[in-house]
Formats: C-alpha cells, sequence, structure tokens
C-alpha cells in the first residue's frame, strides 16, 4: 500500500519535474517536450493501474490549479481548450502502454516497451487528442489529424528513448519495475 | 510551491469553489449550441471585460496565461480564410478563447484550499465504495511536496553534467534522474510504513 502510493506520488511529480527539461525543437519548429515521455515511463515501469492513477493524479492537480504542465502551465484552462482530448487521453495512454508490458513478459523489455509505448503513447493519445481537437475546432477526425503529422517524429524519439530507458532501469532497479513483478506489492 | 491563483483578490475569490466550476462546466457546455458569429464576439467582449474588472494587473496577468491559444487561434482563421468560411472560423475562434478564458478566470479566482475542498466533497461517494480519502490527500501534498525536490535534483544533475561536458546534456540525465525518483519513492514509502503505515491508522480510526 505505501509502495504503491509513494510511487504513484513520485511518478506524478516525475511528470511534472520532466516538464521543466528545457524543449528540444526538432529541425522544422516542432518543438517536443519530455512530458509525454513521462506518461510513457509511467506505464511502462508502473504497470497499467498504477500507471493510470499517477497521470490522473497529476490531472487533479493540474486542474485544480498548479502549474505542472510543460512550461508552468496549468488550471482548468487546459482542459477547455484544444489540449483538452490530450489529457483526457494521458491515463488511459498509461493504462494501455501498462498492461501491454505487463500482458507480454515473454518479449525483450525494451522491445516490449517500445511496442506499448507506441500503442499507447501514440495512437491511444492522439486518438484522443485528434478528436478533442476536431470538436473544439469543428473539424473533421481526418482534418484535425493532418493537424498532428508534425509531432510523429518527436514522438517516435520519445518512443525509442522509453524504451532503452525501462530497459536500463530493469537493470539498475529491477524491484522498481512494477510492472514486470510478478505479484503486485502491497 | 506557486499555484496560479491571482495574488489580486477580487470578489469572485469568495464565491463557493464548486459554484464557480458548476457554472463554467454550464457555461461551456452551452456554447457548443450556440452558433451565431455576433453571439460568441459578444460573450468573448464580456469575458474580457471580466478579466478587465479586477484592474490592470489581473489583466495582465490572464492575458499571460491565454498566451497558448495564439497559435490555434491562427491555424484556424487561416484555414477558413482558404475555405471561404471565415464566419465560421470566427466562431469557432471566439468559442475556444470564451471557454478557455472563463475555465482560467476560475482557476485565477479559486484558492488551491477552496479547489481540495470540492475535491474532498467529489470523492464522498467513492468512500461508500471502500476508498479512502487520507489516502488521495496525502498523495496531493507528496506530490506538492516532490516536485520541487526532484526539480532541484534535476537542476544538480545537469550542473553535474554540465562540469564534465561541453555538450548539453538533453535527455542524456533522464535515467539518472528517473533511478533518482525511484530511490526516492522507496524511502518515502519506508518513511511511510515506519511511521504507522496507512492500512494502520485507517484500522485505528474504526476502533
Amino acid at each position: 500500500m505505501e509502495k504503491n502510493i509513494a510511487y504513484i506520488a513520485l511518478f506524478a511529480a516525475l511528470v511534472a519535474a520532466l516538464g521543466l527539461i528545457p524543449k528540444i525543437t526538432l529541425g522544422f519548429g516542432v518543438p517536443i517536450t519530455a512530458q509525454g515521455l513521462g506518461i510513457m515511463l509511467c506505464g511502462t515501469i508502473l504497470g497499467a493501474k498504477r500507471g493510470a492513477l499517477a497521470v490522473l493524479l497529476l490531472l487533479l492537480l493540474v486542474a485544480i490549479g498548479l502549474p505542472l504542465l510543460a512550461g508552468g502551465r496549468g488550471g482548468l484552462g487546459l482542459f477547455f481548450g484544444v489540449t483538452g482530448g490530450f489529457l483526457i487521453g494521458w491515463p488511459i495512454s498509461a493504462y494501455v502502454t501498462g498492461l501491454i508490458v505487463e500482458k507480454w513478459r515473454t518479449g525483450s523489455i525494451v522491445l516490449v516497451s517500445a511496442i506499448a509505448s507506441v500503442i499507447g503513447g501514440i495512437f491511444v493519445v492522439y486518438l484522443f487528442g485528434i478528436v478533442g481537437m476536431a470538436i473544439v475546432l469543428e473539424k473533421t477526425f481526418f482534418e484535425a489529424a493532418a493537424l498532428m503529422v508534425a509531432f510523429i517524429p518527436g514522438d517516435i524519439i520519445k518512443v525509442i528513448i522509453a524504451a532503452f530507458l525501462t530497459g536500463a532501469i530493469a537493470k539498475a532497479r529491477p524491484a522498481s519495475l512494477l510492472s514486470r513483478q510478478v505479484k503486485a506489492t502491497s | 510551491m506557486i499555484s496560479l491563483t491571482s495574488p489580486v483578490e477580487t470578489r469572485a475569490h469568495h464565491w463557493p469553489a464548486g459554484l464557480k466550476l458548476g457554472l463554467l462546466s454550464l457555461v461551456t457546455f452551452g456554447l457548443f449550441f450556440v452558433d451565431s458569429v455576433i453571439f460568441h464576439g459578444l460573450f468573448l467582449a464580456f469575458v474580457a471585460v471580466l478579466y478587465a474588472l479586477p484592474g490592470t494587473v489581473f489583466f495582465k496577468n490572464g492575458w499571460k496565461h491565454l498566451k497558448i491559444l495564439w497559435p490555434f487561434v491562427f491555424i484556424v482563421v487561416v484555414w477558413h480564410l482558404f475555405t471561404d468560411e471565415l464566419p465560421l472560423g470566427l466562431t469557432v475562434a471566439f468559442r475556444m478563447m470564451s471557454a478557455v478564458g472563463m475555465a482560467n478566470l476560475v482557476t485565477m479566482t479559486t484558492r488551491l484550499s477552496d479547489m481540495i475542498d470540492v475535491v474532498h466533497w467529489l470523492t464522498r461517494p467513492l468512500r461508500k465504495l471502500g476508498f479512502n480519502p487520507r489516502v488521495l490527500e496525502l498523495s496531493i501534498a507528496l506530490v506538492i511536496r516532490m516536485t520541487p525536490v526532484l526539480v532541484s535534483k534535476g537542476q544538480k544533475l545537469t550542473l553535474a553534467w554540465r562540469a564534465r561536458s561541453t555538450r548539453r546534456s538533453g535527455w542524456r540525465i533522464i535515467l539518472p534522474f528517473t533511478v533518482l525518483a525511484l530511490d526516492d519513492a522507496d524511502h518515502v514509502a519506508e518513511a511511510l510504513k515506519a511511521r504507522g503505515g496507512l492500512t494502520n491508522q485507517e484500522n485505528q480510526e474504526r476502533k
């Protein structure tokens, strides 16, 4: 119980802290922030349930007005604008990513994390984000999807980093890789 | 940690947080049922007046929070200029600015403690399902406490990197950073257990 709470809270704090890493701007002017990477790590390291809870906890704090998202952003406004769909997709993304790592135990952790991050961290987030943009901007799904194409290279870089990080954590702190623990710690 | 609540005291600071949040949801929902560009223009002007009422400092502060919208407003307007549907583009842009503007107003005029009370109230039905509200409160406190700790550890890592290399650290420090966070989580878990743990407290309360 205590370990679960400490891990969930610390990962929420970790994702918030990752927002402060200066964003890298890709060659053609699209910024990538490390927070999306943090969401993937919540799934690959904490597993489905705890990962989703960590992201939900972070979003709750953002909603009540703490500036925890990249660039010191926060507040309810983020949930009502174009970014709303992405934020709603985040906990589900962490859940899906975590679920894949939990269920698929035979493969190498790096490979499994990469595939899980692509499905959870890119497909799921984009799905919710694009639907959110389509609603707010009154566009069709595909028109909104076109706006996202520029972010794909950055997200692929994040998937690669998330996969190698998870592999490195599996070696450095095997007991902390809750997604691959035989039985959930309580 | 600094919250986004405005330091400029307004009358709305004293209104119940639940009321403000309820109104915000209702009005935002309602905005999606109106398609008139004139209505949305007037409504946006009304939101701007709300920002201006508490004075210049408040207005400027609010303006700063809404800056993230500009790229999207630009995309929407240019897009509709191309498709020759400018009124629709303006409706979408105005509505988005009003919705985000109002939500931001609620954030600016509601203290963190009032918001936490609303969260407490909202989770009441969950208590019947065996949810321990202490767990949520402790988690909120832990994140608020640990975020600055992690940020300062991250800065130290960056400094350590810079002392040894002329190149920027970038993503390379994320691994040691994550390991530090995991170790912190283990320490916090042990500390919580050493202080009686969470399940214990709950049992004692029941007795």
